[in-house]
């Protein structure tokens, strides 16, 4: 979801709860950069998305949206807020890598991890063989799957905030009046900002008594295990919704209002002991 | 005011187009009616609805309103709909009521005298200026509050030294952690009382058992318990500060237990997290000794130990203190008066050697200074230990030993080829100004920064370490050996009904009988 550009440091300031912070250099750098990114690229809207911290250099993640916001992505990354470099999308083979990627990002997007692979076949039969490849990833290449990964299960927006338009494109809703306070600490109000994955394997009439335009996406209380932290912050007056299973995942909305938004600022790791800490 | 727009607008076709005027009336109120007459199964018809939208889009008169048409209509529809909830309670104004008291002044001791400026409070928003630099931190208006909530906590107690410690998040509150330092025997430690109870549980039971078996007393086991290690006082090793915790600034500061070794080392078998409630249960195996409030001062104790850190220089040894051949090296350091500011280029160097722990170490024990089991427990027999304190119990302990005080943080051990730590200047364009900051990366969320004179740590995050491999709960211990049969306990028969007769007439005879009886009662309930 990322927070926009246009409230870049209203939003940013609510995001603080959860422990996320950048610098006045930074802040600065980046409404700087945000604009001209935007009209660079051509970009519908822009929004800051995260960081992700390395052991020697930071990942600082924008995310650039065209027509569809839910599949027209791209992401840039940079070290210093100033000079971005376009992220290209996600191999598939890259995707299956990064998991069993071990150790912190670096910093360096040209560094190479050494991933090994195990494939078991025959299971539980005696002929049990387990196969190792080896092989190597690059760290640019494990950031955009990363990424990718962290929009799958931890980008989450309220319900209603984007509307299906008759044409198919995914839009902000302009009307969105926010949540009220009960729905907002409610996690089925909220949707995960990806393209639907269990609300397709829901019963047809189940599907037909939705609204068609409003709720198309999953729903973020069917996640199993129950990855995620609601909060109230300021009494009443402000959400915080916390991944549990990307820790550094922070969502932020105003009851009543139509603010919201979210940043990543991790080391970029699944919290893969979810199971047992809950 | 649209129902009468809608008309206005038909009234005038009619006059355009039609000379017969009242057909197109007539047509009109057809229209009308149908719409009118078009209900919904919940009760609304399709004029009302167009009402309302209609009006909404001219009251509000938004760009591009063909656009949103279907929103604003689709609003109107789901505002009918939606059931009455009952009003949410307005927890934004209790938390506001609650927070009112920190902003009052209190009367007595404002007279900016000398006293009310040695006060122990930090300058709290100082060191968030500069840990904003280095890209942590909880935002202006939240430290104010800590700051405000810690200046309560100070006027309440004598407290040498106060500093925030850092926001542990929970899954459904968070903790606020101020760290203390006491004055020397402060009051009596309530909680220490409970502590020695539960620890001494084990031992009641056994008397207990003893005490009612008098006629038949169970076999007896021979397994000790290892012995406990004894933790450390307050004032001293993990327990030199005391922490208060806080959900949300403005409610009142609990104070937690002093921790035990125990509940440090189980603390490292373990992975659950905080929920924001002390008296919860901890769900995990091997099962935690203590609530969540002594997971939590474990925890405390763990990051402690590992990541708080100050510039090398500022702290000294006493010189009275002469090496003492005690295991644990030194303990007591105090402020080099000397000290005049680490320099940016030493703190931001890579060989990390500018920083240094000023925090002792945790030993695999618990504690911070090793504790010989062999000096008091020495002539019992040693036996299976538990895993914990295998090392310590061992026959011949190996003292363990950490790195002493003020170890540059440069020779922390490596996780897996990454270094412990990672260092870095705050700014790059503007450097005479910028500060130095470390950050953990084994306590991800922990950072330090110093500029000159000033450095402080903090610490916001969910409270784990980072670990290269995903967690495995412990096994369940491998279960004992069984009891080898022995000739006194050889199976029999169960008696037959005619030997219960027998054996009964027997007893209704006279008291010889009995004890024959009750042995065999005794065999029947063995071969269950």
């Amino acid at each position: 979801m990322g927070i926009e550009a246009k409230d870049f440091s209203l939003d940013l300031d609510l995001l603080a709860y959860s422990g996320i912070v950048f610098s006045p250099e930074q802040r600065a750098a980046l409404q700087t950069s945000l604009v001209i990114l935007k009209e660079q690229y051509k970009f519908k809207t822009i929004h800051l998305w995260g960081k992700i911290l390395g052991i020697t250099e930071d990942y600082y993640i924008i995310q650039g949206r065209q027509k569809n916001e839910l599949q027209d992505r791209q992401f840039l990354y940079s070290s210093d807020c100033i000079n971005w470099n376009m992220l290209t999308p996600a191999s598939d083979d890259a995707k299956e890598l990064s998991p069993q990627c071990q150790g912190r990002f670096t910093g360096d997007p040209s560094h190479d991890f050494d991933v090994t692979k195990y494939t078991v076949s025959n299971e539980d039969t005696e002929e049990e063989n387990v196969e190792e490849y080896k092989s190597q990833l690059r760290e640019e290449e494990r950031l955009a799957a990363t990424l990718w990964k962290i929009e799958q299960d931890a980008i989450i927006i309220p319900r209603g905030s984007y509307v299906l338009q008759p044409n198919g494109n995914v839009e902000r809703n302009r009307t969105f009046e926010g949540l009220t306070i009960i729905e907002s600490g409610k996690l089925s109000n909220y949707f995960h900002f990806r393209e639907p994955i269990s609300l397709q394997q829901k019963s047809l009439i189940h599907r037909a008594t939705l609204d068609k335009s409003l709720h198309f996406l999953d729903t973020i209380d069917e996640d199993v295990p129950k990855g995620w932290s609601v909060q109230y912050e300021r009494g009443s007056g402000l959400v915080q919704i916390r991944s549990l299973k990307w820790p550094g995942m922070a969502f932020f909305h105003i009851p009543e209002t139509n603010r919201y938004g979210s940043l990543y600022c991790g080391i970029g790791e699944e919290n893969k002991d979810l199971p047992f800490m809950l | 005011m649209s129902a009468t727009h809608y008309q206005n607008h038909s009234a005038d076709q009619r006059h355009m187009r039609s000379p017969e005027g009242s057909d197109m009336e007539k047509r009109f109120n057809d229209a009308k009616s149908y719409i009118t007459s078009t209900t919904g199964k919940d009760g609304v018809n399709l004029y009302d609805h167009l009402v309302k939208c209609v009006s909404r889009l001219l009251t509000e008169q938004p760009r591009d309103s063909v656009t949103i048409f279907e929103d604003v209509s689709k609003l109107a529809r789901s505002q009918q709909v939606k059931p009455q909830e009952q009003p949410a309670e307005n927890t934004e104004h209790i938390l506001a009521e609650e927070q009112k008291p920190l902003f009052e002044k209190s009367d007595n001791a404002e007279e900016l005298d000398d006293e009310a400026l040695q006060s122990p409070l930090p300058h709290i928003l100082e060191q968030a200026y500069y840990f904003e630099q280095a890209g942590i931190g909880l935002g202006r208006d939240e430290t104010y509050r800590i700051w405000l909530a810690l200046k309560q906590l100070v006027d309440k107690g004598q407290y040498e030294k106060v500093r925030f410690w850092g926001k542990i998040v929970g899954t459904e509150k968070n903790y606020y952690i101020a760290e203390v330092e006491q004055n020397a025997e402060e009051e009596a430690d309530d909680d220490d009382g409970n502590e020695e109870t539960s620890e001494n549980d084990d031992a009641k039971d056994a008397d207990d058992e003893e005490g009612e078996g008098e006629e038949d007393p169970l076999p007896k086991s021979t397994y000790k318990a290892p012995p406990s290690v004894p933790k450390e006082e307050r004032g001293t090793g993990v327990n030199k500060y005391t922490y208060h915790v806080c959900n949300h600034p403005g409610s009142p500061w609990v104070r937690l237990p002093i921790v035990t070794p125990a509940q440090v080392s189980q603390a490292r078998q373990i992975k659950v997290f905080f929920t924001g409630d002390l008296n919860r249960e901890i769900k995990s195996f091997p099962a935690y000794p203590g609530t969540e409030k002594n997971y939590l001062r474990a925890q405390i104790a763990r990051i402690s130990a590992t990541t708080h850190v100050s510039p090398a220089g500022k702290f000294k040894f006493s010189d009275e203190e002469e090496e003492t051949e005690e295991e644990g090296g030194k303990q007591n350091y105090q402020e080099n008066e000397d000290f005049t500011g680490a320099p940016l280029s030493e703190l931001v160097h890579e060989d990390l050697n500018g920083w240094v722990h000023h925090v002792l170490h945790v030993l695999p024990q618990g504690r911070t200074k090793w504790w010989n089991p062999n000096d008091n427990g020495d002539k019992e027999e040693e036996e299976a230990e538990e895993e914990e304190d295998m090392k310590a119990a061992a026959p011949g302990a190996q003292p363990e030993q950490g790195p002493p005080l003020l170890t540059p943080i440069g020779v922390d051990a490596e996780i897996q080829n990454t270094k412990a730590w990672t260092a870095k200047i705050s700014s790059n364009l503007i450097p005479q100004y910028a500060c130095a900051f470390v950050r953990s990366n084994l306590w991800p969320g922990a950072y330090a920064f110093a500029r000159g004179m000033i450095w402080e740590n903090i610490y916001v995050g969910f409270g784990h370490k980072y670990s290269t491999t995903d967690y495995r709960p412990e096994l369940p211990p491998l279960p004992a050996n069984e009891y080898t049969d022995l000739p006194e306990n050889i199976e029999i028969d169960d008696p037959t009904p005619e030997d219960e007769a027998k054996a009964r007439a027997a007893e209704e005879h006279g008291e010889e009988g009995e004890e024959e009886h009750e042995e065999e009662a005794e065999n029947e309930e063995e071969d269950d």
